[in-house]
């Protein structure tokens, strides 16, 4: 049987928009599967196809360094994920909740790091410890990932804030105040009430702090030391030398973990976001 | 004793107030309403019996304590919101057995307490829903349920109707009065809407700006409205202004400009050569074709008054009832209503028919303000 004809908003059954969305897609997306497919390339050089192997894999797999770089990448994802969700979650309620002194003036402040340059950031973080808060590199780890951590909750928490204060702005504020006509303290109000509302935006927040971390090079290079190496600084240390298939087998990995983070994110999101 | 006492209780919003000098008494297991148009202060003013606005100035007792200081979640009353404000990440019997585990209310208890009030609302078997798989009227049976499961003092209603279609709210209407018969428990209400106070309130209070205007029973607010603003919300009204022509003890005469003099069959108490206003209800008027014949006399008026001709101008059939508008030969339009009592009477007049409207002494309302 024939198929009608496209209706007038029917875009996508149409050819130039067809087309579009290959190169669009084309894009996107060749680059990275010509990433993954060269980490399987049998060769030293990265250019001409030699066959398949995955060498490059057991090899990237044993690379002591390369493994402590991304050790510490998690580490500090994962410390940093935790205190901005926290943090910004907190800015993002008091800013909604309370008029106060110097309401706009912190409300701009703290979206600040997100407009500000990162090599500023940077380089503002590499004054800061080396001048006001001095960190001694000969500590135990992972307390001197420290000076890491501390400039990657900076630079993350405004962007929980923003996604949290966005979800607080379809919240019904009498459903806080039949929690408190039902008995609850303030406390319980906000743990019973506003903090469900909330969770789809407090998960979306720490996938976004998670993977701002763990990607981050700018500003991570200027607050590494030499014994705090992260995946993505260690990776252009790695590049600096070639660009072997055995980086490729590395990036391809962590491109791996971050795609399974936001699958099981998306999966946890999803039921609340329908109910909502 | 009465249950809840408000007295001189203004709200200041900056230089505006919402609630201006409300002086009130509620008494025990009575329906009562706060009426008014929106902006009248009424819902400030049950925010402030349940505690989640403070009074700028006044007193406010519940169960003969003093409210001032104490938090809402520590008074004698629980609010049906407007929203409902049902939590939407619980099921309906968590959503109901919420504030008695606040209470710290065993689990076994609670779920005997939580299937009484899914029985006394009619959710038996849904208390494992989401509220999003709820209509909106079962919503509205979960805010109930909610709020009462308590078992507070006073049940605060913040136009608890007003989100249903209009058929649900006229059916809710007799379940919330029996509902209210059966818990036996004070309900306060708010509402901008007259037939929902008059069906379920045993005393409503109408509220205008901010103030007090009327505090009375349902009949006597439609009878006997003491303002033209009470008269005019309440139901609709032909408001005509006139002049008090004489006074006496047992009869009254105002002459006005488009009824001719009007004589009612009571004193008005007011100053002779005074502007008054006539508030004549449209049911309250007789309609007869008018002919060649003289006109209409009323027994109980003197001969000539009570009566004016005019032209059927508009009908609106309404199935039970017929609305006229009548244009009198002065140029006003009046509003007559006539139930159709049997199933040919709205063939009884037709547009630009000939008409007399007449009607008792004792029909009009006199106003003064």
């Amino acid at each position: 049987m024939r198929r009608a004809p496209p209706g007038p908003l029917e875009y996508l059954r149409r050819w130039p928009l067809r087309l579009w969305l290959l190169a669009v897609g084309l894009f996107l997306y060749v680059p990275l599967v010509a990433l993954v497919v060269f980490s399987f390339n049998d060769s030293k050089r990265n250019i001409i196809w030699q066959g398949f192997t995955t060498k490059w894999y057991a090899k990237a797999l044993t690379n002591e360094s390369l493994l402590a770089a991304f050790g510490n990448s998690l580490t500090i994802a994962a410390l940093s994920t935790i205190v901005s969700v926290v943090l910004g979650a907190l800015a993002a309620v008091a800013l909604w909740r309370f008029r106060f002194r110097g309401h706009t003036l912190f409300e701009g402040g703290m979206a600040l790091p997100i407009v500000v340059p990162e090599i500023c950031m940077g380089v503002a973080m590499l004054v800061f410890f080396a001048r006001i808060l001095p960190w001694p590199p000969e500590l135990p780890w992972p307390i001197n990932l420290g000076p890491i951590v501390i400039a990657h909750i900076a630079f993350t928490f405004p962007f929980v804030a923003v996604v949290v204060r966005a979800r607080l702005q379809s919240f019904d504020r009498s459903q806080e105040e039949a929690a408190r006509d039902l008995g609850a303290s303030d406390w319980a109000a906000f743990r019973d009430v506003l903090i469900p509302h909330l969770k789809p935006s407090l998960i979306a927040g720490a996938l976004l702090a998670f993977t701002l971390s763990l990607d981050d090079f700018v500003i991570t290079f200027f607050t590494a030391g030499p014994d705090t190496i992260t995946f993505p600084v260690k990776v252009y240390s790695m590049v600096r030398f070639s660009v072997t298939p055995e980086v490729n087998a590395a990036s391809t990995l962590l491109i791996v973990v971050t795609v399974a983070l936001t699958v099981i994110a998306l999966r946890f999101q999803k039921p609340q976001e329908l109910r909502a | 004793m009465s249950i809840i006492t408000v007295e001189g209780v203004s709200k200041y919003f900056g230089p505006v107030a919402a609630v201006d000098d409300v002086t009130l008494s509620i008494e025990e297991g009575e329906f009562f309403a706060l009426l008014g148009p929106s902006g009248s202060g009424k819902t400030t003013l049950l925010r402030m019996l349940a505690g989640f606005e403070t009074p700028s100035t006044g007193r406010i007792t519940i169960d003969g304590t003093d409210m001032a200081g104490i938090a809402p979640n520590r008074r004698p009353v629980n609010t049906v919101f407007q929203s409902y404000a049902v939590f939407p990440h619980m099921s309906v019997a968590d959503n109901i057995g919420y504030g008695l585990k606040l209470d710290g209310i065993g689990r076994a208890e609670r779920a005997n307490r939580v299937n009484e009030m899914l029985a006394l609302v009619q959710l038996q078997g849904l208390g494992e829903r989401k509220p999003d798989q709820l209509s909106g009227g079962q919503r509205q049976r979960v805010a109930l349920a909610r709020a009462l499961a308590k078992r507070p003092r006073v049940l605060l209603l913040d136009e608890p109707l007003s989100a249903l279609d209009a058929k649900l709210r006229e059916a809710m209407r007799f379940e919330l009065a029996s509902l209210q018969h059966q818990v036996g428990i004070t309900f306060v209400m708010v509402t901008h809407d007259q037939d929902e106070a008059l069906a379920m309130a045993t005393r409503c209070a109408v509220m205008d700006r901010g103030r007090l205007v009327q505090l009375a029973t349902p009949s006597d607010l439609y009878e006997f409205p003491n303002s033209r603003f009470v008269a005019d919300f309440i139901g609709s009204v032909n408001m005509v202004e006139g002049v008090l022509k004489t006074d006496k003890p047992d009869e009254a005469l105002i002459s006005t400009q488009h009824l001719g003099d009007v004589y009612v069959d009571h004193a008005v108490l007011g100053n002779v050569g005074g502007t008054l206003w006539l508030a004549l209800r449209p049911e309250k008027i007789e309609m007869r074709p008018k002919g060649d014949g003289p006109p209409p006399q009323m027994e109980d008026a003197p001969a000539g008054l009570n009566t004016v001709a005019g032209r059927i101008d508009h009908i609106a059939y309404l199935g039970s009832e017929s609305v006229f508008e009548v244009e009198l030969e002065s140029g006003l339009k009046m509003r007559v209503i006539r139930p159709n009592l049997t199933r040919w009477d709205q063939e009884d007049f037709a547009e630009e028919q000939p008409v007399w409207l007449s009607w008792h002494a004792c029909a009009p309302a006199v106003l003064a303000g």
